[in-house]
């Protein structure tokens, strides 16, 4: 059987719901690596979206807390001005605009409805940009479950903003100061405590990342941005959009964004990584474009390491793509060839910030920024056509990297 | 005798002497890569088997210990590579057997066919794989096996009986008995719910049964005493390593508790 082959049947056994499979594989990727300790704990899980994902009662809460608490359905908004200046026609899906700023409410809202159906006594959560921390600490309060979020130093100095937000929400914010002190950190760290206490700690994970069945359940949760914008634009423009865009980091709004459009073989779907300074090992996080197979956190999918194993450090100016993994869809739906993945560098998502702000009267969060970075570029190549952007959270948090950088030298 | 019977029978053999069996761990190349063979050689003359950690940059099982050791080991360069480079040139090789213990994804790296042949030839007797849990030891537990290494498998107080059964018929050398949900180095009080537990494992494993996570010292080992085949001493004596005392001494003490 030819590759191409291969890869169709793939994608058809993806369209038809069977992946991932039993165990938790998209593909050769996914699957759980993680301490025995966890297995009861990741058992639980699994049987516990087996049997409310879909119950109607959880839907029901979950769709009323989504429309009156969060915010749903986002709005789509077409970027005439921006439109204007790239050449093609731009529509963003403005999950900016959902309750705390950013996608991540769908995921964490989702996970802290689970975890209370579990009954589970305390969350914990690893958070990168801080977006997944204040949404966790968000839906906790909501729910009245007590919530403690790990982040590495380092981003809590970058993302000083949302540390207080979480505070203020009622989480307990611990400080990663090993490993990078980053996203990866935060998530060892966070295992460490789940390893601690598996039967009454519930862990929500931030991203599409992990080991089975969180892969599953982040996308299944975030599907929603994707369901909503399909038949917004085909609402408003009478059609599919000729490419739909979102920005990769593990790659929760991406995979929110990307699953409905995956049987629509007409549509492109392009996920853009952060490029960072460049391609040399260290100096970026586009993990689809330069990284190797290998295990992380538990799954089984490609990875920025060195030729012994080691999981290098990385490097983007935005916080929330700063990990040295993806999630095992992605790279499954590179390895069938049904999305396209590519990077953009730290100038071109501060320039698209620059360019939204002034055409558009919008700030999007650096990550977002990747993403309007690719939909520049497809702009070029494609004039007058039409491309949907996920606009994945608001750019507020990251002032003062932005004092930092576009307004150097303002003062 | 292939080489993870070799390991039972290190373990048996100090049973033997009415004593339970030291497994003694130091991650290679902490505290300092040049010393990694000597202090190898001295932790061996304290033991019944070796567990060599190979240090990797996200020990997620790991406790603050094993993290620092881990990662001081790499920013001396020490890879597995280079491990199994000193083990094969190392002359002559102590008697206690060898395990590595390693994440998963620098054995991914190596190539698993690779790895067996190349720590056959090095002397190590099998692999402890922390995060490698019994559904997904494939391929690398076909590799070893064909080499005839061991693939040591853990299970901990929350493993359901059923899969605790398959866990125990499957493992080889002995079976790892994490005495509690944590990670590794912090004190563990050994209640009786803990040596119960071990006294079940202990029942359903044809092979030795080691308890390890959190043994520290003469007390624990104590209250263990009868309900485990060996213990698996690890952070303590890292500690012992970083503050440059002679381990095989300390080793000792400990084997002298309760005499």
């Amino acid at each position: 059987m030819s590759s191409s082959t291969e890869h169709a049947d793939a994608l058809a056994e993806l369209i038809a719901g069977r992946i991932p499979d039993a165990r938790g594989r998209f593909g050769p990727f996914g699957g759980r690596y993680v301490p025995e300790t966890l297995i009861p704990a990741l058992d639980r899980l699994e049987e516990g979206v087996r049997e409310h994902l879909r119950a109607p009662s959880f839907q029901q809460e979950l769709a009323a807390e989504l429309s009156s608490w969060v915010g749903r359905p986002t709005a789509l908004t077409f970027a005439g001005r921006l439109s204007g200046r790239w050449g093609a026609k731009i529509w963003l899906k403005r999950e900016d605009l959902a309750h705390t700023g950013a996608h991540k409410i769908n995921n964490a809202l989702g996970q802290a409805l689970l975890a209370r159906r579990l009954g589970a006594r305390r969350i914990v959560a690893e958070t990168g940009a801080g977006q997944h921390g204040v949404a966790s600490a968000a839906a906790c309060a909501r729910l009245g479950l007590p919530c403690t979020v790990y982040m590495g130093a380092v981003d809590m100095e970058r993302q000083a903003p949302n540390v207080g937000r979480m505070r203020l929400l009622g989480a307990t914010v611990i400080p990663v100061t090993g490993g990078d002190a980053t996203l990866r950190a935060a998530i060892d760290e966070a295992l460490r405590d789940w390893v601690s206490d598996p039967l009454e700690t519930y862990y929500l994970l931030g991203s599409a990342v992990g080991p089975h069945p969180y892969p599953y359940l982040v996308r299944e949760l975030q599907a929603v941005i994707g369901r909503e914008a399909r038949a917004q634009i085909r609402e408003k423009t009478g059609a599919l959009p000729g490419a739909v865009i979102a920005c990769v980091g593990g790659g929760s709004n991406s995979i929110g964004m990307f699953h409905a459009f995956v049987p629509d073989r007409d549509v492109e779907i392009i996920g853009v990584e952060a490029g960072g300074k460049g391609p040399a090992l260290g100096d970026n996080a586009a993990t689809i474009s330069y990284g190797r197979p290998g295990v992380l956190h538990g799954t089984y999918s490609l990875l920025l390491q060195d030729a012994d194993g080691q999981v290098q450090e990385t490097q983007s100016v935005s916080a929330g793509l700063d990990y040295s993994g993806v999630g095992p869809e992605h790279a499954f739906l590179a390895h069938i060839g049904r999305v396209r993945y590519e990077s953009a560098g730290d100038q071109e998502a501060l320039d698209a910030v620059r360019t939204l702000c002034e055409t558009e009267g919008i700030l999007p969060a650096l990550e977002s920024a990747h993403a309007l970075a690719g939909a520049k570029r497809w702009a070029e190549s494609h004039p007058g056509g039409t491309v949907l952007v996920c606009l994945s959270g608001r750019g507020d948090k990251d002032m003062p990297t932005l004092q930092q950088t576009l307004l150097k030298g303002d003062q | 005798m292939s080489a993870h019977e070799s390991i039972s029978a290190a373990i048996r053999a100090a049973n033997a002497r009415g004593e339970p069996a030291l497994v003694a761990y130091l991650t290679a190349g902490f505290p300092r890569r040049e010393r990694f063979l000597e202090d190898l050689r001295q932790v061996a003359e304290g033991a019944d088997v070796v567990e060599i950690g190979v240090p990797f940059s996200d020990p997620m099982a790991d406790g603050v210990t094993i993290q620092r050791s881990s990662r001081v080991a790499l920013s001396q360069g020490v890879s597995l590579g280079w491990i199994l480079g000193e083990l094969e040139r190392m002359t002559p090789r102590p008697k206690a057997p060898l395990l590595l213990m390693s994440y998963l994804n620098p054995l991914l790296a190596f190539g698993a066919d690779r790895l067996a042949e190349t720590a056959g030839r090095a002397g190590v007797g099998g692999f402890i794989v922390p995060d490698l849990p019994f559904d997904e030891g494939e391929p690398m537990r076909a590799a070893f096996a064909s080499r005839g290494l061991a693939l040591v498998r853990m299970v901990t107080p929350v493993t359901q009986p059923e899969r605790l059964r398959r866990i125990c018929a499957d493992s080889q050398g002995f079976v790892y008995a994490v005495t509690m949900t944590g990670t590794t180095g912090k004190h563990v009080a050994v209640p009786q719910e803990v040596t119960q537990y071990l006294d079940a494992v202990r029942a359903l494993s044809p092979v030795p049964v080691c308890a390890g996570f959190g043994i520290r010292g003469r007390e624990q080992l104590e209250r263990l005493r009868g309900h485990v085949d060996g213990v698996v001493i690890g952070s303590a004596l890292v500690e012992v390593l970083e503050r440059g005392a002679d381990p095989a001494a300390w080793l000792r003490s400990l084997r002298n508790a309760g005499r």
